[in-house]
């Protein structure tokens, strides 16, 4: 279980995680959702107990991250698979921890064969190595202590299509073995293809939360129309919030039946209704995020 | 699995799993990271080498009185006394030059531990050094074929102070590697500012006080004599200036600083 209560951190007076609150259970795995920049990471350090929050307290099994006695046995942590030793290679950078936390040895050659890297990959420098491998090297190392935890930032980053297929088994296998899974992403797709909870950020803030389908049926009503101006007149004539989809006709803050009826009353032929589905999840993150991208 | 959902309960500090990891066991792994990168390794082999490159120098250089077990040991010894502490510096600021402190410090929240881990992986490495050197001495020593027994003596005072030399050697490398926390400006900032304190003692009025917290003036002798009184106190001096407060500053920057 990992729990964020109120956590926050400043930096240079600016809060970039401000009053920040989840939970996540054993057995789901939790999407942690924002564009660069809203505060994913920072969260994620001050879950892993390697920054100190200014206010509010962290958990992790019950405790704080820090008061457990070998933590790598119990959390694994993926928080930036770009640090290891350029240097090292990529077996023995998994040796060096094993040996810290009291692994078997044997056990890293397990790992190396479950992530997919092959013995000549493991004996390369990490130098060498393509980001997705340094990905699938560092899901090794976070599965290096069988840990019931796991706290990944942008997993999925640099893997392929059959990479994240794979590791979404992998994951769904983690989490119904009872784990723990918080993994973040700044791209909708990886966290609706990868997790079945999600907790959205933006700018520091915590602006949705819940399963996947409550976030979804909470997401709007999609209605399409050729006449799209007389569409338009028809919502705002009911009172009804809309907002145009990217693809096309409008995303309604109602349920079906009322925009149909406000559509009747308007004497508008309808081309197709229903619940906007991904697609207003999408446009949901989309509107968070605009701002900062439109900044940045 | 019923196994998994039982061991949500608490860790318990001190039972299997969650026994934290020994002092003996964090020193292993530092011992094994100044090794296991091809720098690290060839560092160590450069030191080696070097050891026995000037004890060989020594043997075709040096006048016959010279070549005693004693000062072939000491030129053993000249080499390991600057790349040690480049040994001890590196294998601070890798950490965050490589930001390999995200897994260390995440794998051991008690930043401290890992910092006497390294202190003492490299006082082992300082304290293997000297024993090389011992070795390479004694070995220099057979071969120039001494005509008495008197070339083979090494009073244990020396001893001592070989001891003071290398251990402070390393320990001063991983004080500025720990204040600088980057490797190349620490590298720098190692042989520069000592110089650069030899170099403003040549004023005059600041010559006495430069006495005393200069490493060319202070610590040379250590590597010549017995060392009196007044010399162990300019040591005392010198080396809190260059070690101690190196060590303090970078243990409160290691301490409180965010990693990422």
């Amino acid at each position: 279980m990992i729990e964020s209560q109120n956590l926050t951190k400043r930096f240079g007076g600016r809060a970039v995680v401000d009053d920040v609150s989840f939970l996540v259970q054993p057995g789901t795995v939790t999407g942690f959702l924002g564009a660069n920049g809203a505060g994913k990471t920072t969260t994620l350090r001050m879950l892993s107990g390697l920054s100190e929050p200014d206010a509010g307290q962290a958990f992790v099994l019950g405790g704080r991250y820090r008061d457990l006695p070998n933590p790598g046995r119990r959390v694994g942590i993926l928080l930036d698979a770009a640090a290891q030793h350029a240097g090292r290679r990529g077996r023995e950078a998994l040796l060096v921890s094993a040996q810290m936390i009291g692994v078997d040895p044997r056990r890293v050659d397990a790992l190396l064969e479950l992530v997919g890297l092959d013995r000549s990959a493991a004996r390369k420098r990490v130098r060498h190595y393509s980001l997705g491998m340094r990905q699938r090297l560092g899901l090794a190392h976070a599965l290096l202590g069988d840990p019931q935890v796991l706290i990944l930032d942008e997993p999925a980053n640099g893997l392929d299509p059959p990479g994240m297929r794979w590791m979404r088994e992998l994951l769904r296998d983690f989490a119904d073995r009872g784990g723990t899974v918080l993994l973040s992403s700044h791209l909708l797709h990886e966290v609706e293809a990868l997790a079945d909870r999600l907790v959205i950020i933006d700018l520091g803030r915590i602006v949705a939360e819940g399963s996947l389908a409550e976030l979804l049926a909470a997401s709007g009503t999609l209605v399409v129309a050729p006449d799209e101006a007389g569409l338009r007149a028809a919502l705002d004539a009911a009172n009804l919030t809309a907002r145009p989809s990217r693809d096309g006709g409008f995303i309604v803050d109602a349920e079906p039946e009322d925009v149909g009826r406000a559509a009747l009353a308007g004497g508008v032929a309808v081309a197709r209704i229903g619940p906007s589905g991904g697609s207003g999840l999408e446009q949901l993150f989309f509107d968070l995020t605009k701002p900062l991208e439109a900044v940045s | 699995m019923s196994a998994a959902a039982a061991t949500f309960e608490a860790p318990v500090a001190g039972l299997g799993i969650d026994r934290r990891p020994g002092l003996v066991r964090l020193t292993g792994v530092e011992l094994r990271k100044m090794i296991d990168t091809r720098a690290g390794f060839w560092l160590q082999l450069a030191n080696l080498g070097l050891m026995i490159a000037f004890v060989v120098v020594g043997l075709i250089e040096a006048d016959p009185q010279g070549r005693t077990f004693h000062d072939l040991t000491w030129m053993a010894l000249g080499p390991a006394g600057s790349l040690l502490p480049v040994v001890g510096l590196l294998l601070v600021t890798s950490e965050w030059s490589q930001r390999t402190t995200v897994i260390t410090f995440a794998l051991v929240p008690r930043r401290t531990r890992v910092l006497v881990a390294k202190l003492s992986a490299g006082l082992i490495v300082s304290l293997v050094s000297l024993a090389a050197a011992l070795a390479i001495g004694a070995v220099g020593t057979a071969v120039a074929g001494p005509s008495s027994d008197a070339a083979w003596s090494f009073p244990p005072v020396m001893l001592g102070q070989a001891v003071v030399f290398i251990t402070t050697s390393m320990i001063m490398g991983l004080a500025f590697g720990a204040m600088i926390l980057a490797s190349a400006p620490a590298i720098v900032l190692y042989f520069l500012l000592p110089g650069g304190w030899a170099a403003l003692s040549t004023i005059s009025a600041l010559e006495g006080p430069a006495r005393w917290l200069d490493n060319a003036h202070s610590l040379p002798p250590m590597t010549e004599h017995a060392l009196s009184a007044i010399e162990w106190a300019r040591v005392g001096t010198t080396l809190a200036l260059w070690v101690l407060l190196p060590a303090v500053i970078g243990v409160w920057r290691i301490r409180r600083s965010e990693v990422s």
